[in-house]
């Protein structure tokens, strides 16, 4: 009995305390100033966006298209690596993406990496073997500000992770930099983009300190895929999404496999439920 | 223990006879979970989830240990790491997401068997003591939870560490010397993340040491069941073994399914992208959110937004404010037994009653559900203040009046007749 009076009390007083001292102010607030304004940026946004044709390892189904991957690479080589890294990748994996592995070699002795001089034990740079990880094209992040406007560009490994719907994601970003929408800018008078930053509709605050990175023919694809911005978003976002997870197909092809076996106990379960229980559940 | 119609244990080869004598392990789980022990004839599938709960145990010390062997507990290398058992490790990714999907699942089937109690009033006498046990599992899994999700090192490791470690400093006079003991330090760092592994790697093995008391607690007074009226005789209950290994492992196999979907095909739906962003503590994310298993609670302790202060004087800041509520949001469940004093157990014959379940305690959990992973802005502060006060007002208010003044519906005479729709016993006998 007192523990339910003293419940009662606890329960009316806690409920009391936050009614009147954070409700009412915040409800008063509200009613006052309406909602709080949103920031001027926020007329700009735009929802991600993603290829006409999506892309082939989406879907439980979906499979790695080993071309486009390759191709993704070439943009990452030739355009993104030369201010973001990819430490988490070894030359070692792109063997995954079809290469040979005399291919890899060669492919890891184009890239320098740090190492140590062998007779002096300085430090030093040699050509790349299989085992090295990407290297970073900054020294450190105080190299990595002093380069860019004060803002450090990330490591892509894990970027289409990081993000809601990475890959879409990547694609939107590339997609992005075009000139704001008079309508848009109507709405927000005050907003600019100021000198050395650049207007992207898919980045979360508009002003992205990442140049446009992506121009027609930046690359020349070697199997005759044009090189439009669209083409090159959709390669660089396909491969970074292997980079983030090399185990993707794996995993859903694993997940098939696991599926089929787990219908198939469950199954054999149900019935063996029903057979056990037949004797003692009342028929209705 | 148990009923007096309880098959026992007969050894019958030579060697389950030594046995026996020297450690009758065998007749220990023949007793708990085989033929010896029987169980309520009447049970639906909301009484599966004891045994997925402890399946999910099971998988999760299983995946862990393994997950373990490769994991390194050093604010230097503990991201790495973690990507290093994703891409290096023989099936490293497999261990990972169903360690982690694996915490999801565990919680999903908790709070369906909390929420079953609530239901069927499994909490009331002579039961007191499997509930109390269970309450403490719950803060024993949260606190294992949430550690273990600090340990890869993420953005919202650390924030998340930060912003719960700081709970700690709201304690008046005490709590900032207490949170810097605790985390090792004024922020969460390498110490923090050696004892935070230490205890994700312990506390397991006390949650599976307080699982053997609830189940043992368990079988003092037997299963509780969906009449809520006790078991009579005999022809009440059917041997746990074959009858309810075979219903559980069909639910079982249910689950699992569920389970590989989430697992293989969308093993980061659940979890939070800003994860996969090294931990920075210079860089704090647009959003704090802790993992989807703890959004009510996180929703309550936001909820307390106003210094309760009077005349310009602050009593009690409104972070202590948030923190006891939170607390105290779990604690209450440790009382209600002697809260709800209604002697009907099953909600099914509380009209008043299971109307507040449905359409009072239901949606408000599904609000704070949500509204703990929500942005703090309007309306969603104060649709969690709202919220949050129906959360106590049902427990510590409504439960207490409503089991004084409900008239419930009649009971079966009993579960016998409750299953056949007749009891020759019941007959002779009418119910008073």
């Amino acid at each position: 009995m007192t523990i339910r009076l003293g419940g009662i009390i606890l329960g009316l007083g806690l409920t009391a305390i936050l009614l009147l001292w954070s409700l009412l102010p915040g409800a008063v607030a509200l009613y006052k100033d309406g909602f709080p304004d949103k920031p001027d940026y926020y007329a700009f946004q735009e929802e991600n966006i993603a290829p006409e044709d999506g892309f082939s390892f989406e879907g439980p189904m979906g499979k790695w298209d080993y071309a486009q991957l390759q191709r993704g690479y070439q943009v990452y080589k030739e355009v993104c690596s030369a201010c973001h890294s990819l430490k988490f990748v070894a030359f070692r994996n792109l063997e995954e993406l079809g290469y040979s592995e005399a291919e890899v070699r060669a492919e890891a002795a184009a890239w320098t990496v740090p190492g140590i001089n062998q007779q002096t034990g300085e430090t030093a740079t040699r050509p790349g073997l299989p085992t090295d990880q990407f290297p970073s094209p900054y020294l450190n992040d105080v190299a990595a500000r002093a380069a860019n406007n004060n803002a450090i560009p990330p490591d892509l490994s894990l970027m289409t992770k990081a993000r809601e719907e990475g890959t879409h994601y990547v694609y939107s970003l590339m997609m992005g930099y075009v000139d704001p929408d008079p309508a848009d800018q109507a709405l927000s008078p005050d907003f600019t983009t100021p000198e050395g930053l650049y207007f992207n509709e898919h980045f979360y605050s508009i002003n992205i300190a990442m140049a446009p990175p992506l121009t027609p023919d930046r690359v020349s694809y070697s199997d005759g895929t044009e090189a439009s911005v669209e083409n090159m978003a959709a390669d660089v976002a396909a491969f970074l999404t292997w980079t983030a997870e090399p185990t993707l197909i794996q995993r859903k092809q694993t997940g098939w496999f696991v599926l089929g076996f787990l219908l198939f106990a469950t199954f054999l379960a149900f019935f063996s439920y029903k057979q056990i229980w037949a004797g003692v559940k009342p028929k209705k | 223990m148990s009923f007096a119609w309880a098959k026992q244990y007969e050894p019958k080869t030579p060697f389950t006879k030594w046995m026996d004598e020297k450690l009758p392990l065998p007749r220990l789980v023949y007793s708990a979970i085989g033929a010896g022990y029987p169980v309520p004839r009447n049970l639906n599938y909301m009484w599966n989830f004891g045994v997925l709960a402890g399946f999910f145990l099971v998988l999760q010390i299983v995946t862990g240990v393994v997950l373990a062997m490769h994991y390194a507990a050093n604010t230097e290398v503990a991201f790495a790491q973690t990507e290093h058992i994703m891409r290096n490790v023989n099936y490293g990714w497999l261990m990972r997401y169903a360690h982690a999907n694996g915490a999801s699942f565990f919680f999903i089937v908790i709070y369906l068997h909390i929420f079953r109690g609530f239901y069927y009033s499994s909490y009331k006498a002579p039961r007191e003591m499997i509930w109390l046990l269970g309450v403490v599992i719950f803060l024993l899994m949260m606190a294992t939870a949430f550690m273990g999700y600090v340990l890869p090192w993420g953005q919202m490791s650390f924030w998340g560490a930060k912003v719960i470690t700081s709970l700690f400093g709201a304690i008046p006079l005490v709590g900032e010397p207490l949170q810097t003991w605790l985390v090792g330090g004024f922020a969460p760092g390498n110490s923090a993340l050696n004892r935070f592994f230490s205890l994700h790697f312990l506390l397991p093995f006390v949650i599976a040491g307080v699982v053997i008391l609830h189940i043992w607690a368990l079988h003092i007074p037997g299963s509780s069941n969906p009449t809520g009226v006790e078991v009579k005789k005999e022809s009440d209950t059917i041997p746990f073994h074959p009858y309810y290994t075979a219903k559980d492992g069909f639910g079982l196999g249910v689950f699992l399914i569920l389970f590989a979907i989430m697992l293989f095909f969308l093993p980061n739906t659940l979890g939070h992208p800003d994860n996969y962003l090294e931990a920075n503590p210079l860089s704090t994310p647009a959003h704090i959110v802790p993992e989807w298993y703890f959004y009510p609670f996180y929703a309550i302790l936001r909820a307390f937004t106003g210094d309760l202060a009077l005349f310009g004087v602050t009593i009690i800041p409104a972070k202590l404010l948030g923190v006891i509520a939170m607390f105290a949001s779990i604690l209450v469940w440790f009382f209600l037994p002697w809260l709800d004093k209604s002697p009907v157990r099953s909600g099914h014959y509380r009209p008043l009653f299971k109307k507040f379940f449905w359409f009072g305690l239901i949606p408000c959990m599904l609000a704070l559900f949500y509204l703990g992973g929500a942005k703090p802005e309007e309306p969603f502060i104060s649709l969690s203040q709202i919220a949050t006060a129906y959360y106590f007002l049902h427990f510590l208010v409504i439960l207490p009046i409503v089991s004084q003044i409900e008239i419930p519906k009649p009971l079966p005479f009993s579960i016998t007749e409750a299953v056949l729709g007749k009891d020759d016993d019941g007959a002779a006998q009418p119910a008073e």
